[in-house]
């Protein structure tokens, strides 16, 4: 039996999907500035959506649901995007700072 | 199989090609000092993931995220670095702090990577038996419209939402010329 060529392996889209949801993580703590922690954030919606679509690829018995769920998160990261850019935008207005070690009004 | 040669090795590069720029922008889009590189990184990130959706047949994805991801949010998020100037500047007392705080989210993000790989690599991961629809653009269509048509029309609804709730939230605080 032949070794399966490289793009019929699962394992290799779950590792890659796991790789960008560890590199989110590591943005999302590492960055200073709320935007890009959103970015990082995208990363983790991104990563979500491949694990969805690996699985729905290798291992589902419909192969349209994995493919509708991930257009369901595409649009909702495209609500979430609006809304918290325009929620930074705000509160840049009233502070004149993104970042979130400035943004200590509500810090106890 | 196919006549041409070395299709099969052809393809393997251009699958490595994708691998490649998913996981090269998503470590410029994480790593970079400059927020407007980041965004750079995530539409290269993104770029790369289109090609992945391409290969695990949903060419319909594989619009859709270059369409969304590259066409509407990074742009958006261009729009918002231009307007509010999230510039990164590590302040000298804190260089230490900072450096530790990097370190703990390295550890955190290297833990989670470690779990997921031997999960995903350990596993025996065997294909399904029977599949009761081929995936294609019409099979995704008649989903949408039948069994989904609740969330479809909700979804619609919460993109509503948000547009209003953006321009509503944007606008205060903004004065008259």
């Amino acid at each position: 039996m032949t070794p399966l060529p490289l793009p019929d392996r699962p394992e290799i889209y779950y590792v890659t999907a796991a790789f960008l949801l560890a590199i989110g993580i590591l943005g999302l703590l590492r960055r200073r500035t709320l935007i890009g922690m959103l970015i990082s954030g995208e990363l983790i919606f991104s990563a979500a959506s491949l694990n969805l679509m690996a699985f729905n690829r290798f291992r589902a018995p419909d192969p349209a649901v994995g493919q509708i769920f991930v257009l369901f998160i595409m649009g909702l990261a495209a609500a979430e995007i609006a809304i918290a850019l325009s929620i930074i935008i705000a509160v840049y207005r009233n502070y004149r700072s993104v970042k979130t070690r400035e943004l200590t009004e509500l810090n106890g | 199989m196919t006549s041409f040669p070395a299709s099969q090795l052809i393809l393997s590069a251009i699958f490595l090609v994708c691998i490649a720029t998913t996981v090269v922008g998503a470590l410029i889009a994480a790593l970079t000092a400059r927020i407007i590189r980041s965004v750079c990184g995530l539409a290269i990130c993104c770029i790369g993931l289109a090609g992945l959706y391409y290969f695990l047949h949903s060419p319909f994805l594989a619009l859709m995220e270059i369409l969304i991801y590259v066409g509407a949010v990074c742009v958006t998020i261009v729009f918002a670095v231009m307007l509010a100037e999230p510039e990164e500047t590590v302040r000298d007392e804190d260089r230490g702090a900072g450096l530790l705080w990097g370190a703990f989210a390295l550890v955190v993000s290297a833990l989670i990577f470690w779990g997921l790989w031997r999960l995903g690599a350990q596993q025996d991961w065997t294909a399904p038996v029977n599949r009761v629809s081929d995936g294609s653009i019409s099979a995704i269509g008649k989903s949408l419209l039948t069994t989904y048509s609740m969330a479809f029309e909700l979804i619609s609804l919460a993109l509503l939402v948000a547009i209003i709730g953006a321009l509503a939230v944007a606008r205060t605080g903004r004065t008259k010329p």
